[in-house]
């Protein structure tokens, strides 16, 4: 059984349905603008080569526009009841999630790959800590990652795009919000400040890739992805 | 071929489809016909694999499809309710998708003798979403017989058509028929006499008859009406007469003409016709016409659907 074939093919359907769409042009252009103002505006000021600027922005950013991304990818099918047809193919549950969420992953991957220029920049203008800048854009793939998750387990509960975009950004926004929280709570329960998604980001645009931050990572996504195709199996 | 047993699925506490039980033979069109709301879609929709029955086992070729969905997909194509294809996509690339998935080899040319024998070669570059009803359904049938499947599932595959598109369409499953086994619900009557050689009729999720389409039509035509006019004598002449000839069993008198008329209502099997007009003859009365309404599955279906209260219309 060639399970790779069945995955990609789900997965390069839904690329390329992303680009059918004006969704993805007009994600990807307001998701720079954004990200170019607020990396420019102080980075001149503060005369740093440094990238920390935007690292410190994307975990906040990736909670509004991952879950844009992700949304139509369940909600859409169930919507116009495609889901139907591909869930009568030869293609499991599971493997229809995997290849959605490559889909997805692949394509914030896309529209987060023009922020080099700005790395472009900095290297232009001064010379910047290498280790930070790979930890960083390591960690990205990570937090993408998790949230592209956190958004297909959105995306998979409802017909209504807009619903799963919501559902999608208070998902990723409470693991955003986790570790900041943590002054207001008993010190005794300052742990959970462990579960925030920032902090372990953070962790790593460090330059420190420790395999605690890894393994949370990946538990986030596994446990997104798990349930999302039980819920693709059930919830019909 | 497919051997159902005891299939149960509710909808909360609607009990869409009730402990149907029925088998279909290979090579077989078998129409599933019932009012909207009976729980033809949701009977197809398990058969297919889409939805998990709460009880009950589906059997293909001795395959059990809860222990090997996976299989029983490769097995059969389905065609769901109108066709909900990736209405951004174009049939081409759509097409090759769908062998990309089921892993076909040589799709190229798979994908072009499916086209012709489905006539979609003129839509290949168009995309789905601009495709008429019609062509849609097309695209939608190439897409679940494109691997070649032994069992085709198919959802109303006529409604919304045009009456063209319709013939096209039944021609098209006919001749599939020949070499597949077919199941295809429909609520339209015509369709099922005119394509199945088997008909399952359901009605609120209970299966009501099973039987060959034309075993059910004979059935249906146990009794009958025939309707005479002549010339030459008044009512009571006719009925006295009617009444004499064996396997009449009624006679009821048409007052639209200067002819006298009646309706002969029949039971039993043997063509009384003959009786009839030799009997008009020997009497010196002029036949001016004898029709006897051909009953279609349109009566039993009534009589099974609503419970026997037998409207007429």
């Amino acid at each position: 059984m060639n399970r790779y074939n069945e995955i990609s093919s789900v997965m390069k359907r839904d690329l390329r349905s992303f680009f059918n769409s004006p969704i993805a042009y007009i994600v990807i252009t307001v998701f720079l603008s954004f990200t170019g103002f607020f990396f420019f505006k102080d980075f001149f000021y503060i005369n740093q080569a440094e990238m920390r600027n935007l690292f410190t922005l994307l975990p906040l950013m990736f909670c509004f526009f991952i879950p844009a991304v992700t949304m139509k990818l369940f909600a859409e099918e169930r919507q116009t009841g495609s889901l139907e047809i591909l869930l009568t193919l030869p293609v499991s549950a599971r493997d229809a999630v995997i290849g959605k969420f490559l889909a997805g992953l692949i394509f914030s991957m896309g529209m987060v790959s023009p922020t080099l220029i700005y790395l472009l920049t900095v290297i232009l203008n001064g010379s910047p800590d290498y280790g930070p800048v790979i930890g960083g854009y390591f960690g990205v793939v990570f937090l993408a990652g998790a949230y592209t998750a956190i958004g297909l387990l959105a995306s998979s509960i409802t017909r209504n795009q807009i619903v799963a975009f919501i559902l999608g950004w208070a998902g990723c926004f409470l693991f955003w919000l986790i570790d900041k929280v943590v002054i207001f709570i008993p010190s005794s329960l300052g742990f959970i400040a462990t579960l925030g998604t920032d902090y372990h980001f953070q962790s790593i645009a460090r330059g420190i890739i420790d395999t605690r931050d890894v393994i949370y990572f990946l538990s986030i996504i596994a446990i997104s992805l798990i349930l999302t195709a039980k819920i693709a199996e059930e919830r019909r | 071929m497919i051997t159902v047993k005891g299939l149960t699925r509710s909808y909360g506490d609607f009990r869409a489809v009730d402990d149907i039980s029925f088998t279909i033979n290979e090579g077989e069109i078998t129409g599933l016909l019932g009012p909207n709301g009976a729980g033809k879609t949701t009977t197809l929709r398990m058969l297919s694999g889409y939805l998990k029955p709460d009880s009950g086992s589906i059997v293909f070729d001795g395959i059990d499809a809860a222990a090997d969905p996976i299989q029983i997909k490769k097995m059969i194509g389905y065609l769901p309710e109108s066709a909900p294809l990736y209405s951004d996509m174009m049939v081409f690339d759509y097409l090759c998708y769908v062998a990309e998935l089921r892993a076909i080899e040589n799709a190229a040319n798979r994908i072009r003798e499916i086209a012709s024998l489905c006539r979609i070669q003129e839509v290949m570059h168009k995309n789905i979403s601009e495709l008429s009803k019609g062509y849609k359904q097309r695209v939608g049938l190439a897409h679940a017989m494109i691997h070649d499947p032994k069992v085709l599932i198919l959802d109303e595959p006529t409604s919304g058509l045009d009456p063209i598109e319709i013939i096209e369409i039944r021609n098209l499953i006919r001749e599939l028929g020949k070499k597949k086994t077919v199941i295809l619900s429909t609520h339209i009557l015509p369709e099922v006499e005119a394509t199945c050689g088997k008909v399952i009729i359901i009605n609120r999720g209970k299966i009501v008859a099973d039987d060959a389409t034309s075993k059910l039509q004979s059935s249906a035509g146990r009794d009958r009406n025939i309707i005479i006019r002549v010339s030459g004598t008044g009512f009571d002449g006719l009925d006295s007469m009617l009444k004499s000839i064996h396997g009449v069993s009624n006679v009821a008198k048409i007052d639209d003409s200067e002819l006298t008329s009646a309706i002969a209502t029949v039971s039993g099997v043997t063509d009384v016709r003959a009786d009839i007009f030799r009997a008009v003859c020997s009497s010196g009365w002029v036949m001016y016409e004898m029709k006897q309404e051909h009953t279609s599955l349109e009566n039993i279906f009534r009589e099974l659907t609503t419970g026997g209260q037998n409207e007429q219309v």
